[in-house]
């Protein structure tokens, strides 16, 4: 566990950036909001977006109920900020002014789950998926992928709700992957089905156990509230295989509750469930996103005995 | 304006306040419900905005959203609402409920009363038409104890930030809040300063007289005009103005009329109204 915390978060929002700009090129009703952050990630947006571009200050309540203002009046704005400020801090305002009204809001919190690491944690978002699962109207993104990006920003552009795009550290999964959707198949297996939201689901490629590995079935969530379960993974749960959640979230309100409501609700039932979560803080110590990942048990060895004790008892 | 077309828009005025005020008092007879000091703080500045000021184009957010029943009352007076929406005002199953809603007409923009997002919602839709180089106005009022929510601040210092020159913000300054007065709780004054120190061009007005309302009006028209500076107007009301029983308590934002205090008010407000009428005709 003593890894040297890295100094800057990569994250998705250079692809985040080029994305947004691109947009711009196919529709000018995109009105860019930024809570003051964005450094190195935001200037081609301005340049861009000129007029339409805003740095509304460090004041993401004014920010969002703006935002529902100019969506009032037919343009697409998005607000963006760190994970934790564009979710929290403004939250009655994306009830109030944004979901109720069913305004196609576009809230982007960047640094999701520890993608902050080291900054510490009030700068993690560990119940941002949740918080925002649970208000009307709200569709939520959660990319994989740097290559899944851009695609999404095209989605939520198109997506008439309100929706929160949870951006983070990329993952790089070896060999190709299909394009975003709400479900995907990463890789087949014959034994447990793994099905994970967001990056996080990479750390099962590098855990160091072909074996295991390459017994595993893998899905990704990509969307919230969940679509219905695919036919495939329905028929493969069916075999009384079991299933294990991982998400870079809290486990109240994250992916392991919506899904198992998914499953009871269809009458698709498990061998076993298990939601793999983030811990918080157990000990009290801080570290880089893959050390918060390692303490939860969400990544390296820790991950992988966890896997190994669901799977094979 | 000369002299005689000031005082015959404010006795225009006046009808038009007294008639809104009858009919907020019968929904809030009927709904034995409370927060009748609320509207009666404003009902001169809501009926000022519809009745002399505001365009078709224009848009009113009330943030202070306690006064619902004076905006329906306002939106029935000026025809958008019938009579049948304004009775069912609390009634199970209503679209008109205590506190504005959610998309019963386009004259009701946002759902409030949660208090703090008005003024940064009139922003937003003051940006947007000006983005779409619209010429429209956005007007707000809030309550002087929403000054606590610090997101007022936000907005305020957004607005003044962008020299938005197509909001008027209007504080309805009756010096009571939820359970107290606002210099007790959590003083205010100097307001006008404080606003003018965000870059507000601040107007004050007698919140109750037409002849005052009307003059800061047109004094708001002028700077806005100008474009060099966003405009508000502090306009100091009374909580519950025009019925003795009622007036400057915090009782009156909370507490149902019963029949003999409903005939009360009637009676006050028709004597109160009848003595502006003269007064306006007098100074005319």
């Amino acid at each position: 566990m003593r890894m040297k915390p890295r100094s800057g978060v990569t994250v998705m929002r250079a692809e985040f950036a080029q994305a947004m700009i691109a947009l711009f090129q196919k529709r000018r009703d995109l009105v860019f909001i930024t809570g003051d952050v964005g450094y190195m990630a935001v200037e081609g947006i301005a340049k861009a977006y000129g007029e339409r571009f805003i740095n509304a200050g460090i004041a993401e309540q004014n920010a969002v109920s703006l935002a529902a203002g100019l969506a009032r009046e037919g343009h697409l704005p998005w607000v963006y900020s760190s994970a934790p400020f564009i979710v929290l801090r403004p939250y009655e305002q994306i009830r109030n002014d944004v979901c109720l009204h069913k305004l196609p809001v576009k809230l982007v919190g960047n640094g999701g789950g520890y993608g902050f690491g080291i900054m510490g944690a009030t700068h993690h978002a560990l119940e941002d998926v949740g918080a925002m699962r649970v208000l009307p109207n709200m569709r939520i993104y959660v990319p994989l992928t740097a290559a899944d990006v851009a695609q999404v920003v095209g989605m939520m552009a198109e997506d008439p709700l309100p929706n929160y795009l949870r951006l983070n550290t990329p993952a790089e999964i070896p060999g190709e992957i299909s394009t975003f959707a709400p479900w995907r198949r990463i890789k087949r297996g014959r034994g447990g089905i793994v099905i994970g939201m967001g990056p996080v689901v990479c750390n099962l490629f590098a855990m160091g156990d072909p074996e295991l590995l390459d017994d595993l079935e893998i899905w990704s969530v990509g969307m919230l509230p969940l679509d219905e379960l695919p036919a495939d993974l329905s028929a493969g749960i069916r075999e009384k295989r079991p299933v294990v959640t991982i998400e870079e979230h809290y486990g109240a309100c994250g992916l392991g509750e919506a899904l198992s409501h998914l499953l009871l609700s269809q009458a698709v039932f498990p061998q076993s469930f298990t939601s793999l979560h983030a811990a918080g803080y157990p000990t009290g110590r801080y570290g880089s996103q893959r050390w918060h990942q390692e303490e939860s048990g969400l990544s390296g060895h820790a991950l992988r005995s966890r896997l190994h004790k669901v799977i094979h008892g | 304006m000369n002299p005689q077309d000031r005082t015959a828009e404010c006795v225009k005025l006046e009808e038009r306040v007294f008639s809104v005020k009858k009919r907020f008092l019968a929904m809030y007879k009927k709904a034995h419900a409370g927060h009748i000091g609320s509207s009666l703080s404003c009902a001169e500045l809501l009926v000022l905005l519809k009745f002399a000021w505001m365009g078709q184009a224009d848009a009113f957010i009330l943030s202070k959203g306690h006064a619902a029943a004076a905006l329906y009352a306002l939106l029935a007076e000026a025809n958008v609402l019938n009579q049948t929406q304004i009775d069912s005002y609390y009634e199970e199953g209503t679209r008109f409920p205590a506190l504005p809603p959610v998309g019963a007409v386009k004259e009701i923009p946002f759902a409030t009363g949660s208090l703090g997002h008005g003024l940064s919602l009139c922003a937003g839709m003051a940006l947007g038409a000006h983005l779409n180089r619209q010429d429209r106005r956005f007007f707000c009022l809030t309550s002087d104890g929403e000054l606590n929510e610090g997101s007022v601040w936000e907005a305020a210092l957004f607005i003044a930030h962008r020299k938005l020159t197509n909001v008027v913000w209007l504080v309805d300054r009756n010096h009571i809040q939820g359970i107290g007065r606002t210099e007790d709780v959590m003083a205010l004054e100097p307001l006008d300063a404080k606003l003018r120190a965000f870059g507000f061009h601040v107007v004050a007005a007698d919140g109750h007289d037409f002849a005052s309302l009307l003059a800061a009006r047109d004094e708001c028209a002028r700077v806005l005009e100008a474009q060099n500076a966003p405009v508000a107007i502090i306009a100091e009301t009374i909580k519950g103005h025009g019925i003795r029983y009622m007036q400057d308590t915090v009782d009156s934002h909370y507490l149902p009329m019963d029949d003999a205090q409903y005939q009360q008010a009637l009676d006050e407000l028709t004597n109160a109204h009848e003595a502006a009428v003269r007064g306006h005709r007098h100074a005319g």
